[in-house]
């Protein structure tokens, strides 16, 4: 089974595009007509839905924001009456209230479509048995792929998260044949593996389903051997959908985007200005066929860049690239966009390690100042000055060629940087603004 | 030739306090030591009477050290006994990285290690002119 429809997956693009135009003029329509919010953000700006002529018309309306989610906690940009409102998601929030999401039986329907997509383009068909240890919950990720399993026709093993002893026997006696999770905890769970001796051809494990965290290739790698599988990513947000808003497919180069669902956008995260194909900035969403919770120009924060490429697996739809950071760790420095990933991706080179450093940003007279710091690791270590100073260099220069700036490195001792509970803290910024 | 601890400091106040304290606290005594500092970091360079204690206590302090090798050489103890080491290590080709001196002095001697580039030649250099080179086991009774 290579695709789960053809029909959509591989359209003609002129066909697609025809398509989309009348999704969104039928959702600005929805979304005028029904959410106050956005009316009167079009109002604001001298918009109307007729003023919705072309796709490129998107690009005048205004961007909805994490914060607009959270300003209508928990239900005011729902766009239908709560008797038609079926399910209820809602994000994990580190701060404050979540963000709350509603679905119609349709959009139950259409997210089933779609991950049905998602677990064919990794490999799944009706004879797999899926083993589905996300969280079910609130948190759109054992829903919103089991409901895909189903349509699938495949088995789905509901097993959510945690309790790694019962998944690795469940997985062995139940003869799992795909596991959708974390791309973190599968790692964890190739270990408890090695641990309790069980060895991967003592499975019928041979697809993986990962996402809901940023991995690497390397990561990817690690766990295709350790599990002896194709790891397959998978991205998806709860305020477009959940997961299943874009796939891998078997070339592992880029996610496609279901583009008769949403509309992707990527966006100059400092200006709004969109920009082209191959350019890395902001990822923006418009959804198509949302009826509870539509979405216009929703800023995700996740930093990407699209791929228009016809691709060898015959889909039609643009691919996004693994997400690359955050946008709100971006900063910019004398004009230059820095993020702390393009700093990791140097410094991975010269460790062994994950490595640890921190970016602090100063203004010295009218100059912005970079000053990245690096933990010393044994990898770095010598006890000749010389030595030391040769590697600081190097890697001074390295950072410098990839981020387009000067930079002050200076090693610290290890652990003097300070770890924070879950995300780490990359970005210092000292320059005053007023 | 014998065994030294180097340990990555940064360039802060106190931390060399502190680095020596989890040494003594561990029993470990520091034989010989010197510092190579840069403006923002140092290196501690020191030969211990219990290396593996050290580097053992230090890592789990989350310090970076490393293990390396260095000569101890006996050297006259007279205007010029280190000149004609250092002579004879010019002579051989041997590049000298870094110096410094023993505390303790064993009989008229004083005891110098040295970080060379090339351990082995340097040491045949030594011999060859009938200088004494001091082992590990022999630097802790002196």
């Amino acid at each position: 089974m290579k695709y789960w429809n053809e029909t959509y997956e591989c359209m003609k693009r002129s066909d697609l595009e025809r398509i989309q135009l009348e999704r969104l003029q039928a959702t600005v329509n929805h979304v005028y007509k029904n959410v106050p919010f956005y009316r009167t953000k079009m109002q604001q700006a001298g918009l109307s839905p007729a003023d919705i002529r072309t796709l490129d018309d998107l690009e005048k309306l205004p961007f909805t924001t994490k914060q607009d989610l959270r300003d209508n906690y928990p239900f005011g940009l729902f766009a239908v009456p709560q008797s038609e409102v079926v399910r209820i998601h809602a994000s994990s929030g580190t701060t404050g209230k979540p963000i709350v999401v509603g679905y119609t039986k349709k959009d139950i329907d259409a997210w089933s479509e779609l991950t049905a997509r998602c677990l064919v383009a990794a490999g799944a068909d009706r004879n797999s048995v899926v083993q589905i240890s996300y969280g079910y919950g609130l948190f759109t990720g054992g829903l919103g792929l089991h409901y895909g399993v189903e349509r699938l026709g495949a088995t789905v093993v509901p097993m959510s998260a945690g309790n790694t002893k019962k998944q690795l026997m469940l997985m062995k006696d139940f003869g799992t044949t795909l596991l959708a999770c974390t791309p973190s905890y599968a790692l964890y769970l190739a270990e408890e593996m090695e641990h309790s001796g069980i060895r991967p051809e003592d499975l019928r494990l041979r697809y993986g389903i990962f996402g809901a965290e940023p991995w690497t290739e390397g990561m990817r790698r690690k766990i295709e051997e350790r599990l002896g599988i194709r790891a397959t990513d998978i991205y998806g947000l709860s305020e477009v959908m959940g997961p299943g808003v874009s796939i891998e497919c078997e070339q592992q180069d880029g996610l496609h985007i279901f583009e008769d669902h949403f509309i992707p956008e990527i966006i100059d995260p400092s200006t709004g200005a969109r920009q082209d194909y191959g350019t890395t900035g902001e990822l923006v969403f418009t959804s198509l066929t949302k009826e509870a919770f539509p979405v216009i120009r929703y800023r995700t924060r996740d930093l990407t860049n699209l791929n228009n490429k016809p691709c060898a697996c015959g889909r039609t739809h643009v691919r996004m690239n693994r997400i690359m950071g955050r946008s709100d760790d971006m900063l910019i420095i004398r004009g230059v966009n820095v993020f702390p990933t393009q700093v990791e991706s140097v410094l991975t080179r010269y460790s062994d390690v994950e490595p640890q450093y921190l970016l602090v940003v100063d203004r010295i007279g009218n100059l912005d100042v970079l000053e990245v710091q690096i933990e010393m690791s044994q990898k770095l270590f010598s006890d000749e000055v010389r030595r030391i100073e040769e590697v600081r260099r190097k890697i001074g220069s390295d950072l410098e060629s990839v981020l387009g700036l000067g930079v002050n490195l200076k090693l610290v001792e290890p652990k003097s940087i300070e770890r924070s509970q879950g995300k780490a803290k990359r970005v210092i910024d000292n320059r005053k603004y007023d | 030739m014998v065994k030294q601890l180097s340990v990555f400091l940064e360039n802060s106040k106190g931390r060399l306090a502190h680095m020596t304290r989890i040494l003594s606290d561990a029993g470990v005594d520091l034989l010989a030591l010197s510092i190579a500092d840069t403006t923002d970091f140092g290196i501690l360079r020191a030969i211990v009477t219990d290396l593996d204690k050290a580097v053992e206590v230090l890592k789990a302090e989350a310090y970076t050290v490393a293990v390396s090798e260095v000569l101890a050489v006996m050297v006259p103890d007279k205007p010029g006994g280190l000149a004609d080491v250092l002579r004879i290590m010019n002579d051989a080709d041997i590049g000298v990285e870094y110096l410094y001196s023993f505390v303790r002095k064993p009989e008229e001697s004083a005891l110098i290690l040295f970080k060379v580039d090339d351990i082995q030649r340097a040491m045949d250099a030594m011999q060859h002119n009938g200088l004494r080179m001091v082992e590990q086991e022999e630097l802790l009774k002196i």
